[in-house]
This record gives structure tokens, C-alpha cells and sequence, in this order.
């Protein structure tokens, strides 16, 4: 792993353990230099960029929370505009407050217009950065600032939203999910996605330890058992068909995932789990299921 | 042929100003009355006879972000809208003054909802008032085609480098036919340089764009912002002085007076109403009122003092607004008048009307009332508060 000699530099106002910090770091290994990256409002925005100073060290542009995927747009097609597209990837990368939600009307006009570029989101399934709201993102029974349990609730009411399907519908020719905690599988998505033509998409599932409740020490932890949980699918479609999962020996159950996170600790009582978490393992059995990953 | 002059409708002469600027990137969402400069340049692309990416995006809040993007990149960018469509660009429109982005644009002035109304008034462009963009206002076709390449010099000055919107009546000016000189390439290629920004994204030379300013250092770049207003203001009289030296045409620098040096009674405005104002005045300084006109074309940077200079021998002022601040009664050029002559010794009584609200026509009896209610006011020397001059007393 390149850690000085990264293109992220350190000296950022990350958090010990921060997810976006690991995937902005894994992009620019995997992308190098000839790139320009949009980023949407966010923590990854904000850690990295406190005027005068800037971690990236590749061209970047902020501009706000929902247009990241028309700000790219424009960028790719001022490249060709002036001929100095050549092999200059763009690349957005953004959470999923800025993907699913508020930006996802100018991510499916970048991709309906076809501009060769990648559009990356970094999932840590709310909004961080402003305190850990629900976002469309969040997973079912998660405890979020907005979507708390209470005695008449059991944290967020409902289901993440499949965003990997939405893009690939778009006629997307590579969507692909990731996870910080596999850093060289990730990688290399992210190098496929750029060196595809056309708009490409992968999603990596990002533990935020701030967020979730764990350890800061925990992240890669954190990521592995929602992968080995089937929790996070790992998959990759090209032309809207699945044609690579990251198949799971040994799959555990999903109370191993729920039980080191405190936005799940009202699932669980001194008696054991509450039938919620049936349900989250009933989802976790679908996505084994539905995606072959065993 | 020099100076042939064509009939062409008001928006195929901006699209066909645009087309001689040569932009790189456009992007536009199609919205009446603006609708018409989009189709031009879509036909100008499709027959080759621009070259450019022309982005039909999905919003106009994609239109304008997807110009950030290409002009940081160092594109030079266009768009147009109106009413709704910048409405819903609004919080993109500071974003791109922050940034410092040259991006030019015509706003098709129109009328905003609710309710709904495709009509002409000025509502929508000073909504946008303090979102860091210069606006200038033309008064008829010609004006309106030969402001885009006075605008793109403008916005593109290393010393400005402010976006930029060229404000036009809708209808009223976009759909008319009239006679107009469309702008010749080899002239527009003399008098418009090429866009060569400083600061671009570029892998051979990476910067950071649209960072994080804490409260120690955000003050500065509004400030900065501010600046290049001022010098703007300086900019917009040199580069009308140099487009006539070129084009042979001339419409004022930031105001332009008309029947102005020894009128007592001035009416100011912007945009296609000053035509029938100028008509008004011919008629009534036949019956020996003392009349003049005081044209704004810049509205964002304010001319404070060409404004102060140009009242200095005026009795009484007659502001026309086609927008009102709900809750003030005045519309934004009267408060702006009212608010340049304050901390002077001028003690010239401001009278503002709002008129043409949702494309209401606008006749030359309208103007004669106000006059008549300014020489009133005049001869019994009582202040007139400002309000409607075309209500109907029916409804």
C-alpha cells in the first residue's frame, strides 16, 4: 500500500478511522494522476479542503452537495470542447446523502447523456457529516439522529435503496459494489469503471465509526463483517447483468455485524435479539440468495 | 455587405451573437420564452456552423452546474433561461460568482409563479440581485445581440472574471421581428479575444477548486468579489466605446440619458420599456413638459455615480420598476435610486412605480399619468410614496 507517496496527502481533518479518507486515498492509488475529480458537499469535501490548504493532489472542483454528476458532466465535455480530453479520466466521488438522495436527478442525466466519466459513492448509509441523519442509504432498523428508536420506534422504518440497480437500468456498461475494507478488490473496480468508455458507477460501502458506533480501530472489521454477512453483496454488472459476485465462505449471521454498532444496540436486549433482526437476516438471506454468494 | 440589416426574430439575433462569440460548451433547458436562442444554436450545431459540445441537460440547475464544470475547466460557457429555470439555478448562481467563473448568460426576462404567468416583467433576473452576477439590461433587439459580445469580454476580463446574465424583455423582445444587423465574424473575432484563462483543472497542473473557507478567510473572498464589480464598472463604459469604434454602434456605458441635461422631471428604467418612454417624452416636450430619460444598463455593478452625475439638474425622479419587493411597495430600481442620493446633498424627491407586472402592457398613457402625478407633486412640492401605476380598479 502507497502511503506517502500518495496523491491524497495526509494533514487532512479526517477522523482516526475515517471510511472516506480510506476511499479518497484508494481512488487516487487506483486512478494516478491523469484525472479530475468533482467532489459533492460532504465530509470527504470539507476534511480535505480547508482553505488555503488542499490534500488533493489532482485538479478537484466542489461545488455543491446535489450537482457533482453535472459539474462532471460539464468538466468531461469541456475536455473534448478544447481536445484535451485524451486519457484525462473524471471521476465524481460523493456520499450517499449527495447520491441517493439530493443529487440523483444530475447522476441519471449525466448517465442518460453518456459522458465518459465514473461516478464513485462513498455509502457510510447517512449524513455524516452533519450529524448522522437518515439518508436513503440507511439500512433497515438503523438509529440515526432523525430516524432515533424510542419506545414506538425501532430506529429507520425503511429499506435501503438499491442504487446499483437504478444505475445499471440507466444502461450503465459497468456498475460495480465495493468496500473499503477490501482495498485491492476496490482498486480495481475503480480502474475498470474508469478505463470503461461511457458512464460507469461503483458503490463501496464505507463503516463510519462516528456514525455507527465502533471503535475507531474497527473499520476494516466493521466492512468485512457486513460483506461476510451478506450484508453487502459484492458484485459487478456490465451491461446490467451480474457477471462477478465475491462469493462468502462460511457466511455469518447477521447478529455478528449488528452487535459491534450502537446504531443497532435497540435490536438487542438482555434477553437476546428482538425479531427485527430476523428480518435484517432475512434481507441478508435474499442478497445470498439473489446474487449466488455461496 | 456591411451593416445589411435583416428582419430576424430578437432571439435568432442572440443566438446568432452567441454563435459568433464561439463557445465552447453550452448547456440550456428549454423553458418559454427563452426557448427559441436554444433551438437557433441546437440548428447552428447540427449544421456545423458552430463548434461546440452542446449539452441538453435534464434541469436548469444541471445546465448551470454543468457550466461550472466547463469553465473551470477553461471553456468558454453559455447558457439561457428565464423566470423558473433561474429560480431553481439560484443557489448555483452564487456558487459560480464564488468560484469566479466567467459564464455568460441570457436571462428572457419573465414573470414568476404563482400564479402562473409566461409573460414579461423582470422579476426573475433581480430575484438574483446579490448572487454576484453583473446584469445588464438592453432596451431593444440590437441592443440585446450586441450586448453578448460586450457581456463575454466583460465576464472573461482577468480583472473581472464575474458571470455574467444579459438581460432581455421576453417576448417583447425575444419573439419580435425586427430589422436587425446580425454580427459579423471578422468583427466579433477582432473585438472578442479568445478565453485563455489563469487558473483552470488541469492533471498537468492541479488546483483545488471550491474549497473550505472558515470564518478567518470567507470574508475576503466576498470581498475580492466586490472588487471586481468595481472594475467592471470601469470595464462596461470602456468596452461599449470600444465595440462602437468596431461595430459603429452605441448605447450608453452604464446609463445613457435621453432629453436628459435639462429636464426637471427624469424618468429611469431598464429593458424595452425605455423605447416607449423615449416615444412619451417626444410627445410631451411638444406640449413644452420639461422630460428626459435615464436609462440603466447596469444594474449589477450599480452605477452609483453615473447615476449621481447624470441627476444632478433633476427637479424630480420617476423610477419604473416591472418587479416589486413584496412588503416594501417599491420595486428594486426605485430602492437603489433612493439609496445612491441619500448619503449626497441631492434632495431630489424618488418616486417609484411598478408597472407591467406579468407581461401587462405597457402604453404610452401610462407614462403620461405618471408624469402628470411627478409635476403634481412637483408644483405642490409633496412626496408621492411609491406603488402600482397600472392597477385595475375592476378586479
Amino acid at each position: 500500500m502507497k502511503t506517502g507517496t500518495s496523491l491524497l496527502a495526509p494533514g487532512h481533518r479526517g477522523c482516526a478511522g475515517c471510511c472516506d479518507a480510506l476511499a479518497g486515498r484508494f481512488l487516487l492509488d487506483a486512478l494516478g494522476k491523469d484525472c479530475i475529480v468533482v467532489s459533492p458537499t460532504g465530509c470527504l469535501e470539507v476534511f480535505t479542503t480547508p482553505y488555503p490548504e488542499s490534500s488533493w493532489g489532482v485538479p478537484w472542483i466542489h461545488s455543491l452537495f446535489e450537482n457533482a454528476a453535472a459539474v462532471a458532466s460539464g468538466v468531461e465535455a469541456a475536455l473534448k470542447a478544447l481536445g484535451r480530453k485524451n486519457n484525462t479520466k473524471v471521476v465524481s466521488i460523493g456520499g450517499d446523502g449527495a447520491t441517493l438522495d439530493i443529487g440523483l436527478q444530475a447522476i441519471s442525466g449525466a448517465f442518460e447523456r453518456g459522458h465518459d466519466l465514473t461516478y464513485v459513492c462513498v455509502d457510510n448509509e447517512a449524513y455524516m457529516n452533519t450529524g448522522v441523519q437518515r439518508s436513503s442509504a440507511t439500512p433497515l432498523y438503523a438509529n440515526t439522529t432523525t430516524s432515533p428508536s424510542g419506545r414506538e420506534s425501532r430506529g429507520n422504518p425503511l429499506h435501503k435503496k438499491n442504487m446499483p440497480a437504478i444505475m445499471a437500468a440507466h444502461g450503465s456498461p459497468y456498475v460495480a459494489t465495493a468496500s473499503v475494507s477490501y482495498a485491492p478488490d476496490l482498486m480495481k473496480k475503480i480502474k475498470r469503471a474508469a478505463e470503461i468508455e461511457g458512464p460507469t458507477y461503483v458503490h463501496i460501502h464505507a463503516p463510519c465509526c462516528t456514525g455507527w458506533g465502533f471503535d475507531s480501530s474497527k473499520t476494516i472489521e466493521v466492512g468485512r463483517l457486513a460483506v461476510e454477512t451478506a450484508m453487502w453483496p459484492m458484485y459487478e454488472m456490465e451491461n446490467g447483468e451480474v457477471t462477478k459476485v465475491r462469493k462468502i465462505k462460511d457466511r455469518k449471521p447477521v447478529e455478528e455485524y449488528l452487535k459491534v454498532q450502537k446504531r443497532f444496540k435497540h435490536l438487542f436486549t438482555k434477553d437476546g435479539a428482538r425479531e427485527e433482526v430476523k428480518k435484517i437476516q432475512e434481507l441478508a438471506d435474499w442478497n445470498a440468495k439473489h446474487f449466488g454468494l455461496e | 455587405m456591411k451593416n445589411k440589416m435583416t428582419v430576424v426574430e430578437g432571439s435568432y439575433a442572440v443566438a446568432h451573437s452567441v454563435k459568433v462569440c464561439k463557445p465552447n460548451v453550452i448547456s440550456a433547458y428549454p423553458i418559454t420564452p427563452q426557448t427559441h436562442i436554444v433551438e437557433d444554436l441546437s440548428q447552428f450545431v447540427a449544421d456545423g456552423e458552430i463548434d461546440c459540445e452542446y449539452m441538453n441537460v435534464e434541469s436548469e440547475f444541471s445546465a448551470i452546474s454543468a457550466l461550472i464544470g466547463a469553465s473551470a475547466v477553461g471553456a468558454r460557457t453559455y447558457s439561457s433561461t428565464t423566470s423558473q429555470g433561474l429560480a431553481l439555478m439560484h443557489e448555483a448562481l452564487f456558487n459560480a460568482s464564488g468560484m469566479r467563473l466567467p459564464i455568460v448568460m441570457t436571462v428572457v426576462n419573465r414573470a414568476l409563479s404563482a400564479p402562473i404567468n409566461i409573460w414579461n416583467d423582470q422579476q426573475d433576473s433581480i430575484s438574483q440581485r446579490d448572487t454576484g452576477w453583473i446584469q445588464l439590461y438592453a432596451e431593444d433587439v440590437q441592443e440585446s445581440a450586441d450586448m453578448t459580445p460586450q457581456i463575454f469580454k466583460l465576464a472573461e476580463d482577468k480583472d473581472v472574471l464575474l458571470p455574467a446574465m444579459s438581460c432581455m424583455d421576453g417576448f417583447i423582445l425575444s419573439h419580435v421581428y425586427e430589422p436587425v444587423i446580425l454580427l459579423e465574424q471578422d468583427l466579433t473575432d477582432e473585438f472578442l479575444p479568445q478565453f485563455e484563462p489563469e487558473f483552470i483543472l488541469d492533471p498537468a497542473n492541479p488546483m483545488s477548486f471550491g474549497a473550505f473557507a472558515d470564518p478567518t478567510t470567507y470574508t475576503e473572498f466576498r470581498y475580492r468579489q466586490e472588487e471586481a464589480m468595481g472594475v467592471a464598472l470601469k470595464k462596461i463604459e470602456t468596452l461599449a466605446n470600444e465595440f462602437n469604434d468596431i461595430y459603429g454602434r452605441y448605447y450608453g456605458g452604464l446609463v445613457d440619458g435621453y432629453m436628459l441635461d435639462d429636464a426637471e422631471i427624469v424618468v429611469m428604467a431598464m429593458g424595452s420599456v425605455i423605447g416607449t418612454v423615449k416615444d412619451t417624452i417626444d410627445m410631451l416636450r411638444k406640449d413644452g413638459v420639461s422630460v428626459g430619460l435615464l436609462k440603466v444598463r447596469s444594474f449589477r455593478p450599480f452605477p452609483v455615480d453615473a447615476v449621481r452625475k447624470a441627476l444632478k439638474n433633476a427637479k424630480i425622479i420617476i423610477t419604473l420598476d416591472k418587479n416589486i419587493s413584496v412588503g416594501k411597495n417599491e420595486g428594486a430600481l426605485c430602492t437603489e435610486v433612493k439609496a445612491c442620493l441619500h448619503n449626497t446633498k441631492m434632495r431630489i424627491p424618488v418616486i417609484g412605480f411598478m408597472l407591467g407586472h406579468g407581461g401587462r402592457d405597457i402604453p404610452m398613457g401610462t407614462i403620461v399619468n405618471i408624469v402628470d402625478k411627478a409635476k403634481a407633486a412637483m408644483k405642490t412640492d409633496s412626496f408621492i410614496e411609491s406603488g402600482f401605476a397600472d392597477l385595475r380598479e375592476d378586479l
